[in-house]
């Protein structure tokens, strides 16, 4: 465990000591405001319209932005992911410092969870920078903050497992770019799988669909848990992890 | 094998005797290692030991193997076959104890550029195992013993070469390890800084057990007592500095300095005196001055010549004013034992000029060693 928290505590040291963090942070929170601003703006305009031309319907705060911007949220994690995790082991294996790690009285294991941990982290960060336009709606609204907890749940759940594909990926490589845009079109591919179901409900199609991450996030968009939905995040986790932790072994066994 | 077997015994009656450390006096056992990559063979079938407290000099042309050795010891690669156990522990299996008892300091210092130094060492002692006041006090220690105090909090990707190197080294002392591994620890630095860090393994030789692996040679007779040479995955030789030194001698080099009584001396005829003393097979003029000059006898096989040359020229009526044997450098063992036939030769050829021009021919035998397995 301390050892996790040793590798866990550097790793977040250098994002926050380098420009990474900040840009990445910067760009979330202008990317997210945006659509917050939009939302807004459309649900203000929506509820105007609707006073005037005396329509009865029913405005929501919950249903009207929190979800869809929930949805961004999610889809907009995707490029930022690969950003975070490209330089988890890329850069220590162009170093060399991977030989400190690998010679340290640590398991391989622990180097992993600590480096997933912060990766993790970052990304939670980021998400804090979405919270933050939340905040507004609590105080000069009233929506229900169950539902976004779960979202935010799930925001996680699927972060992670994406982070831990990044960070195997990035073990695969010394070079940080292509780590990067490996990961990111691993995850782009994740996303559009979903589409498939669209037009087709054939065998294959519908396990292409299971297989996009983007479709597991919808319920806990809506705020809802389904096992379904979080085993099958746990699974990407604990896949990706896996991977990682054979690939650092194949690692000592080729390099 | 020995080792470890004693090892794994010592481990069922743990409790009785004191630490495995202090108990086995080979703190390296090496048995039959070898290392396959895809299509070579880096390391074949290497044995040796090395005893506690030792400092020993890992030689050999660039691509013999050394860094793969080093890697194995250090439980960054496990070995293909054959086993290697440090201070008891075998590397395999007992994989963590081994890496709690050494320190390594790989080709390229493993630093993080955007860490300042003491940052940097507190990571890497945390890493190790130390916290709290000890690891405060370590952080100090090592600092002040490799003289980076000075740039405690410097980012490590400003430093110059010979700081990044002397990091690299505190980081390898840091928690205080039974054995030092360090992999050209003087690559890339300038000759002052390479002395100072000559200097500082020396020191550190007291406390620690260490292996250092070089090409260059005059590192090896200046800071190991013991060298084992491997060329292309094979150990060529393992022994003492001064034996090896002493194995390669079988006929004498005598460096003898005349000087004419009063007169200017005539080298010419000092030259053809010497010559006609038994046993010697030939003698140069190194250096002449106005009244003296410096002449190279060298021996024929198995003729001790020392004596005689000494009666010569006193009985000549000159005066002596240095005589020394000359020990055979390692640079011409080395070439022995590794070399390709040219490249002795050459060495041989022109002792005089063996200090200039034998590394350049250890240079190009050990890239043409290296050549092959590309």
């Amino acid at each position: 465990m301390r050892n996790i928290w040793i590798i866990c505590r550097k790793e977040l040291k250098s994002y926050f000591s380098s420009p990474i963090a900040y840009l990445l942070l910067t760009m979330f929170a202008l990317i997210f405001g945006f659509f917050f601003w939009n939302a807004v703006g459309f649900f203000v305009v929506e509820g105007a319209e609707m006073q005037m031309t005396g329509q009865m319907g029913t405005m929501n705060i919950n249903d009207q932005i929190i979800r869809p911007l929930l949805d961004n949220a999610s889809v907009l994690g995707l490029f930022f992911i690969p950003m975070i995790t490209m330089r988890l082991f890329a850069e220590e294996k162009r170093t060399g410092t991977i030989e400190l790690l690998a010679t340290s009285p640590v398991r391989d294991i622990e180097i992993i969870l600590g480096k997933w941990f912060a990766a993790l982290a970052l990304y939670a960060c980021l998400l804090l920078c979405s919270a933050l336009n939340f905040a507004f709606l609590f105080r000069y609204g009233n929506p229900d903050w169950k539902p976004l907890a779960i979202g935010y749940l799930g925001l996680l759940l699927q972060a992670g497992g994406l982070l831990a594909l990044g960070t195997f990926i990035s073990t695969l490589t010394r070079n940080q770019i292509i780590a990067g845009a490996a990961t990111f079109g691993l995850c782009l591919m994740l996303w559009v799988f979903a589409w498939v179901s669209g037009y087709d409900s054939a065998t294959w199609a519908t396990v292409l669909a299971y297989l996009s991450v983007v479709t597991h996030f919808n319920f806990f968009g809506e705020g809802v848990i389904h096992s379904k939905d979080a085993v099958f995040y746990l699974t990407v986790i604990f896949l990706g992890l896996f991977f990682t932790a054979r690939s650092m072994e194949s690692l000592r066994w080729r390099s | 094998m020995q080792a470890v077997n004693a090892a794994r015994h010592l481990r069922a009656v743990d409790n009785l005797l004191p630490t495995q450390s202090n108990f086995l006096s080979q703190m390296i056992t090496v048995q039959d290692l070898t290392r396959k990559y895809a299509h070579t063979t880096a390391v074949d079938h290497i044995s040796f030991s090395v005893a506690k407290g030792q400092i020993v000099g890992f030689l050999g042309p660039n691509g013999a193997g050394k860094t793969t050795t080093m890697r194995m010891l250090t439980c960054f690669l496990p070995p293909t076959s054959g086993t290697a156990a440090v201070a008891g522990f075998d590397v395999l299996e007992q994989s963590l104890e081994v890496r709690k008892h050494i320190g390594y300091l790989p080709e390229t210092p493993p630093l993080y550029p955007e860490m300042e130094t003491a940052e940097y060492l507190r990571f890497v002692g945390r890493l190790k195992g130390l916290k709290g006041v000890e690891l405060d006090k370590r952080v100090d220690y090592v600092c002040g013993r490799c003289a980076v105090a000075d740039v405690k909090k410097k980012l490590l990707g400003k430093l110059s070469k010979g700081y990044r190197q002397r990091v690299g080294l505190a980081q390898a002392i840091l928690h205080n390890p039974d054995v030092l591994i360090l992999d050209e620890p003087t690559a890339g630095l300038d000759p002052k800084q390479i002395n100072e860090t000559r200097d500082l393994i020396k020191d550190l030789a007291g406390e620690h057990t260490i292996i250092l692996s070089t090409h260059i040679l005059p590192e090896v007779e200046q800071t190991c007592e013991h060298v084992i040479i491997i060329n292309k995955g094979r150990v060529v030789a393992t022994d003492s500095v001064a034996n090896l030194q002493g194995r390669a001698r079988d006929r004498e080099t005598v460096v003898l300095e005349v000087a004419g009584r009063g007169a200017p001396l005539d080298p010419a005829r000092v030259q053809q005196r010497l010559q006609r003393v038994a046993g010697v097979a030939q003698v140069r003029i190194k250096n002449q001055r106005n009244a003296s000059a410096v002449f190279e006898a060298e021996s024929r096989r198995g003729e001790m010549v020392r004596g005689d040359l000494a009666r010569a020229v006193i009985e000549s009526g000159w005066d002596l004013n240095e005589l020394r044997p000359e020990a055979m450098s390692l640079e011409e063992i080395f070439l022995q034992l590794t070399g390709s036939d040219s490249a002795a030769a050459a060495a041989g050829k022109q002792p005089s000029e063996e200090a200039a021009s034998a590394p350049q021919a250890a240079k190009e035998s050990g890239a043409a060693a290296k050549e092959p397995q590309r």
